[in-house]
């Protein structure tokens, strides 16, 4: 505990440092899974290939993922870019799936008396398909922004500035106080973004607000039933 | 361009499968911590999942806890409990059953959840105990989402099973940290290729393990 | 109502258009304490250091010892890899940077024929590319080095590296996964003393999990660097190296063009001044006071009158 008040300032600055990694890539995933989420759930050639393909990207370990970045986009190994692209195409592959399912939950009867009333293609995406889609997207984006907060402590390996640097100094060290910090800061910090989505889910989806119809609880074997 | 082909070579060379540090020792290892872990992980939150899903009791508490177990940054908790335990394979085990844990968990009351409030009703009506809707009928039908966490968690060790080398222990993750602390970068994206592909051949197997596994008639149910 | 969800949709975007725009990606700006970003000449020096404690307190040191003689430091540390940081040292990118001369040399010209510290110094002048060059090396050393428990030095009779080839029981060092490669590691050790090991790669630079890997019999011989103070701690016996198969690693400021001969003298004055036991005693207060580096750093340059 000791250590911990005796470098409050390091925690903020990893912190911060890890939050300006995290958030970008949290938010070019979002913007960036919805126009591949619909193509996956438009185009039923592409759906395939682009889901398996996400899948696959998922697999990929994210440490040689950090290393071989710069050799195909040009970054340098220790520039947050390369963490940030890194970081976002994890969140495209966790994603897209996630927005063409719940895209593809919307009941087609809804497109229908979409079209009846008058909107456009677009207006009907818009104002229609996302707003019912948006429950389950928002779900997607919770999960796709706990898992990039996480993921950014691995860069520390290569040196960039993360929560992910106490663990490699602690470890070093043997300052147990150091990587549990870094642990539960990293925790707090997901959680922390997770209740911001929540938030911003509950405000720009009021209709969300109204409580779900509770589950009928188990009735009781059918002696209660008059028969 | 050609780091991927000087990996393709790293893996082709006959010199890196023999041997005790040959791609096939390391790949056996890999496989086997994750099969390990994601066992353990399924034996914990199966049980767990379904009584949740089942009795509906304590959701809340375990969409709040997957949560945070998700948040869990896995270097760290490895770093953490080698810390404690030493060199070994004991604290990346655990660290890789507390990453595979919340996906199968939500698999296992998600699916429990999504079978229709009707049909337990009509398996309650049909005279069954809480115990055989649990088993004859909700399992069945929640099979598919049980197994896509399962899926879910196997993908996630496996990319994450390079780790185990961090602290001493085997895997293809050996290779990984070797080229990257030796700057031997065709080593350390061949280890890279190597788990995607033995991913791709696990996310084969555990599909074909699903359609073989599920009762037809929900495997027409759950498809849209 | 829905007014106020139009607005909140567009602050929500002005903020995230914000966090976008003052995250600079194009800057590495991973300063770890306050200090300048700012104006990329004038006055402003850039100092790094390795993934490595001891080699961040040496870093500070230099900074903090800049930053007395009137200069603006601003500090890179943490920096992973050596490829990483050379090429940013040769461009400018990074100014100084603590380095070890024998494990440096090996890294240019891996089949040097150097073996003392002079001879070191001397071939690294040749090796460095353009645009990087050494100050005067310290005295102050920093070396891989093999250890042993002092039981099991006792049981087979170990002095040096070469006694090795004594013990019957099969020898497994722990050590950072680039020994393995290295020319001190199992193939340097088979060929100059005739002693065959297997590595079993820890990666925490011969901290905590090599020493307990070491105490508890994991491994038999450990890679600890010669400054780190668990050696003393825990009475390990560091195997003599007679054959000079592992470099001398002295600590020496390594050195952009931008580097002038003020700022030379600076480095050269603490270079003069930092001994192996100043070393030691300053890692020892990192780990087993668990001290910050700019603490240890400020506290010995005042000890030694150099602020």
């Amino acid at each position: 505990m000791t250590w911990v008040l005796a470098n409050l300032g390091l925690l903020l600055d990893r912190t911060l440092a890890h939050l300006a990694l995290a958030v970008p890539s949290i938010l070019a995933a979002f913007a960036l899974s919805i126009p591949l989420g619909w193509a996956a759930f438009r185009y039923r050639l592409i759906r395939g290939p682009l889901l398996t393909g996400a899948g696959l990207l998922y697999a990929i370990p994210s440490l040689p993922l950090f290393v071989a970045l710069p050799a195909l986009i040009g970054t340098g190994a220790r520039d947050a870019v390369n963490v940030i692209v890194a970081l976002t195409l994890y969140g495209i592959a966790l994603m897209t799936r996630s927005v063409a399912d719940a895209l593809a939950a919307v009941p087609p009867e809804t497109h229908q008396s979409a079209t009846a009333l008058g909107y456009s293609p677009w207006g009907r995406f818009w104002l229609v398909e996302i707003p019912l889609a948006g429950p389950a997207i928002l779900a997607g984006l919770r999960v796709v922004t706990v898992s990039t907060v996480s993921l950014v402590t691995v860069s520390a390996v290569l040196g960039v500035d993360s929560l992910g640097l106490l663990f490699t100094d602690g470890f070093q060290r043997g300052i147990v106080a150091e990587v549990v910090a870094g642990l539960v800061l990293t925790i707090v910090v997901a959680l922390a973004l997770d209740a911001a989505a929540v938030l911003a889910g509950r405000i720009l989806m009021p209709w969300t607000r109204v409580g779900r119809p509770r589950r009928r609880r188990r009735a009781q074997p059918a002696v209660e039933v008059g028969v | 361009m050609n780091q991927l082909a000087a990996a393709w070579q790293w893996i082709l060379d006959p010199a890196h499968w023999a041997g005790p540090d040959g791609i096939p020792v390391r790949m056996w290892e890999h496989l086997w911590y994750t099969f390990a872990a994601v066992g353990i992980a399924a034996a914990i939150a199966i049980p767990i999942g379904l009584a949740i899903g089942h009795t509906g009791r304590g959701r809340a508490l375990a969409v709040g806890s997957t949560s945070a177990a998700r948040a869990i940054p896995t270097l760290g908790l490895i770093t953490l409990l080698a810390l404690m335990w030493g060199v070994g394979l004991t604290a990346p085990m655990v660290a890789f059953v507390v990453l595979a844990i919340p996906s199968i968990l939500a698999g296992a009351y998600a699916g429990v959840d999504s079978v229709e409030p009707h049909v337990t009703d009509a398996a309650t009506a049909m005279g069954m105990t809480g115990t055989q809707v649990l088993g004859r009928v909700e399992v069945p039908l929640a099979l598919p989402m049980i197994w896509g966490g399962i899926r879910a968690g196997t993908l996630q060790v496996v990319a994450t099973a390079t780790l185990a080398a961090y602290v001493g222990s085997g895997g293809l993750g050996r290779y990984l940290f070797r080229g990257l602390k030796t700057q031997d970068y065709p080593q350390m994206l061949a280890s890279a290729l190597l788990v995607v592909g033995l991913a791709i051949a696990l996310e084969a197997v555990l599909a074909f393990a699903q359609r073989v596994m599920v009762p037809r008639g929900v495997r027409e149910r759950s498809r849209r | 109502m829905k007014r106020i969800r139009t607005l909140t949709v567009v602050a929500a975007a002005t903020l995230a258009l914000a966090a976008c725009g003052s995250s600079d990606p194009l800057g590495d700006d991973d300063s770890t304490t306050a200090s300048t970003g700012g104006a990329a000449d004038g006055g402003t020096v850039v100092v790094g250091s390795q993934q490595y404690y001891s080699n961040e307190i040496i870093a500070e040191v230099y900074a903090q010892a800049l930053e007395a003689a009137g200069y603006e430091v601003d500090r890179q540390y943490q920096i992973g890899q050596r490829e990483v940081y050379l090429p940013e040292l040769e461009s400018g990118a990074i100014d100084i940077l603590p380095e070890y001369s024998g494990n440096l040399l090996q890294y240019y010209d891996s089949g040097t024929t150097a073996t003392t510290p002079d001879e070191v110094v001397a071939a690294l002048g040749e090796a460095l590319p353009e645009g990087l060059r050494v100050l005067e090396p310290a005295t102050a050393a920093d070396q891989d080095s093999f250890n042993v428990t002092a039981e099991f030095a006792e049981e087979w009779g170990l002095e040096s590296i070469g006694d090795l080839a004594e013990v019957d029981v099969p020898l497994i060092v722990g050590a950072n996964s680039e020994f393995e490669t290295r020319p001190y590691g199992p193939a340097g050790l088979s060929e100059v003393y005739g002693v065959e090991v297997t590595v079993l790669p820890i990666e925490d630079s011969g901290g905590p999990l090599t020493v307990k890997a070491l105490q508890d019999g994991t491994v038999n011989v450990a890679d600890i660097y010669s400054a780190d103070p668990t050696i003393q701690e825990n009475g390990f016996v560091t195997l003599e190296d007679p054959e000079a198969l592992v470099l001398p690693q002295q600590v020496v400021p390594l050195v952009s063009d931008r580097v002038d001969e003020e700022i030379a003298a600076v480095l050269n004055g603490v270079s003069a001044e930092l001994t192996t036991a100043d070393l030691v005693a300053m890692n020892a207060r990192s780990v087993t006071e668990q001290l910050a580096s700019d603490v240890i750093a400020s506290d010995w340059l005042a000890e030694k009158g150099l602020v």
